[in-house]
């Protein structure tokens, strides 16, 4: 199927290629050169690079300044929108706006409860949930319409993505809570954090025994590990993460000067294995504040030099 | 029910310390059932009451009374004849009442005595929990009969999210995750296929959204 949009990320995924994209999370403050420094570090090895939008519910700068940042510089942003904080008109002004900058990317979140953030105290809005979203920013490009049914003048061209839990609770419902999310118009898929192989494995099985796989490019998510401590901290703090004792093991059971590289290279595996399996478009690596070994991630797994868009 | 919690009798105190004559309202509805206002309660706080007052040497007529209701205007028209012996009132009502006995007598101080917080069930003695907030425009024949607005903690209706871990909330552990309970509640009623509709987008003009909300039934007014 040739692209809906032009966005870089949709053209590389639709050639057959296995896309790498990457993720920054903007700084708290506004100096622009902690994102613009972040994103030099990673741009010759990922397609594009989502920028998170107050992730875990601390205050940053926005996802949509960040991603102009990058525009700016002549890269390509995901932009991530949660549902938490922004009712349906200022996510629908946002499209617009990063829209105006031709920001072609973008991927549709709940977001962490708000509890885990600097602003407990604070109300949520959750006027739409992830889904309604995707449905409102289809509908925003295909039918060129605002929810409330005027026209758009130059609708937004943008490639509508959603995150996906292969690992959360329950389980059975994860397939077809992803079949909802294609439905609603998901064309791309980035899952969280990829550890429990076996897992994810039967989660893709089930997926393509349905047809999903040619239905929405799934990006595989991986992070690596900088140490046992963050294994564990993975595994016990955060919500909806599967890290399987033998990987904790892995990891303790390297000396602590090691553990970083050791990380990589359990990363560096995952891949390799991903990229083994049906239906698999390519790999979301989410390197939390250690953009610098990002490249080293994609040449040692064989996802380097990129495509040309 | 209307389920209300009691406020710290400091919070009160602070709010009665400067007057000469106070009486404690309680209200035999919600408020009695979930004890926090009923008129067990309002015995308590008014013992308390008298108890600082003396303490602090002052003489202070503080009265009990507790009524049927406090949300409608027969039960507050009982207190027009003694309503002038005192200065304000403290009421143990909910919201609702609190403010409902404010707009019968408007040149009485009414001061809440307790917290309102939902609408919701009794677990069991001492335990409360929400059910429904009112929206408007009632979902549950779609949820297997448990409510996503009042029960998941981003109101998803195209839920669960991804922080849903062992049938909990990633909120807390002693949240239910209201989606497993929906999907335990289908699949129980073999409607596991319903699942996979997209609820769509809500008309949230019905909820608090939408500003001060009435009922007007004409087939029933006079």
């Amino acid at each position: 199927m040739s692209p809906k949009t032009p966005s870089k990320l949709e053209k590389i995924l639709r050639a057959g290629h296995l896309a790498v994209t990457s993720e920054c999370g903007p700084p708290r403050g506004s100096d622009a050169s902690h994102i613009v420094h972040k994103a030099e570090l990673i741009k010759q090895h990922v397609d594009a690079i989502n920028i998170t939008d107050n992730q875990t519910s601390v205050c940053r700068m926005s996802s949509l300044a960040a991603c102009i940042r990058l525009k700016l510089m002549g890269l390509e942003p995901v932009l991530q929108m949660v549902v938490r904080d922004r009712n349906r008109i200022a996510l629908q002004s946002d499209i617009l706006g990063a829209a105006s900058f031709d920001i072609h990317n973008l991927l549709c979140l709940s977001g962490d409860h708000q509890r885990f953030g600097d602003c407990a105290q604070g109300q949520n809005v959750f006027d739409l949930d992830s889904m309604q979203l995707l449905q409102t920013a289809r509908r925003m490009r295909d039918e060129g319409k605002f929810l409330g049914g005027d026209p758009i003048q130059r609708p937004p061209a943008m490639f509508v993505g959603a995150a996906a839990n292969p690992f959360a609770d329950p389980f059975e419902i994860r397939v077809p809570r992803l079949a909802k999310k294609v439905a609603a118009g998901a064309e791309f898929i980035q899952t969280q954090c990829i550890y429990n192989l076996d897992k994810f494995e039967k989660w893709m099985e089930i997926l393509r025994g349905r047809g999903l796989h040619e239905q929405v490019f799934i990006l595989a998510g991986v992070t690596p590990f900088k140490s046992a401590g963050m294994a564990r901290y993975m595994k016990t703090k955060v919500p909806g993460m599967d890290v399987p004792d033998d990987v904790i093991k892995r990891m303790a059971g390297t000396p602590k000067d090691k553990q970083a590289e050791e990380g990589i290279t359990i990363c560096v595996e995952t891949i390799q294995r991903l990229k083994e399996v049906k239906g698999v478009a390519g790999f979301h690596v989410m390197a939390i504040e250690w953009e610098e070994r990002v490249p080293e991630i994609v040449e040692r797994a064989g996802l380097h030099p990129r495509p040309p868009a | 029910m209307i389920v209300a919690d009691r406020k710290p009798i400091e919070e009160i105190i602070e709010q009665v310390k400067g007057l000469r004559s106070v009486l404690v309202l309680g209200c035999n509805e919600c408020v009695t059932v979930c004890e926090a206002g009923g008129k067990k309660e309002v015995g308590v706080l008014a013992s308390a009451l008298r108890m600082y007052f003396l303490q602090q040497g002052r003489e202070v007529n503080v009265g009990e009374r507790t009524l049927e209701r406090q949300c409608d205007t027969e039960y507050l028209e009982e207190i027009r004849d003694s309503i002038d012996h005192y200065e304000a009132v403290v009421s143990l009502a909910c919201g609702v009442g609190i403010q409902f006995t404010a707009e019968r007598y408007p040149s009485k101080a009414v001061y809440p005595g307790v917290n309102t917080s939902f609408m919701g069930a009794t677990l069991e003695r001492g335990v409360w929990a929400e059910r429904c907030q009112g929206c408007g425009n009632c979902i549950l024949a779609t949820t297997g009969a448990v409510c996503p607005v009042a029960r998941c903690a981003k109101r998803l209706f195209n839920g669960p999210c991804g922080g849903s871990t062992d049938g909990k909330c990633e909120i807390s552990k002693d949240v239910a995750c209201a989606w497993q309970l929906i999907v335990d509640r289908l699949k129980t009623l073999g409607r596991m296929e319903d699942y996979e509709n997209l609820c769509p987008i809500k008309d949230w003009s019905t909820d608090r959204a939408g500003g001060p909300r009435k009922v007007i039934r004409e087939d029933l007014r006079s």
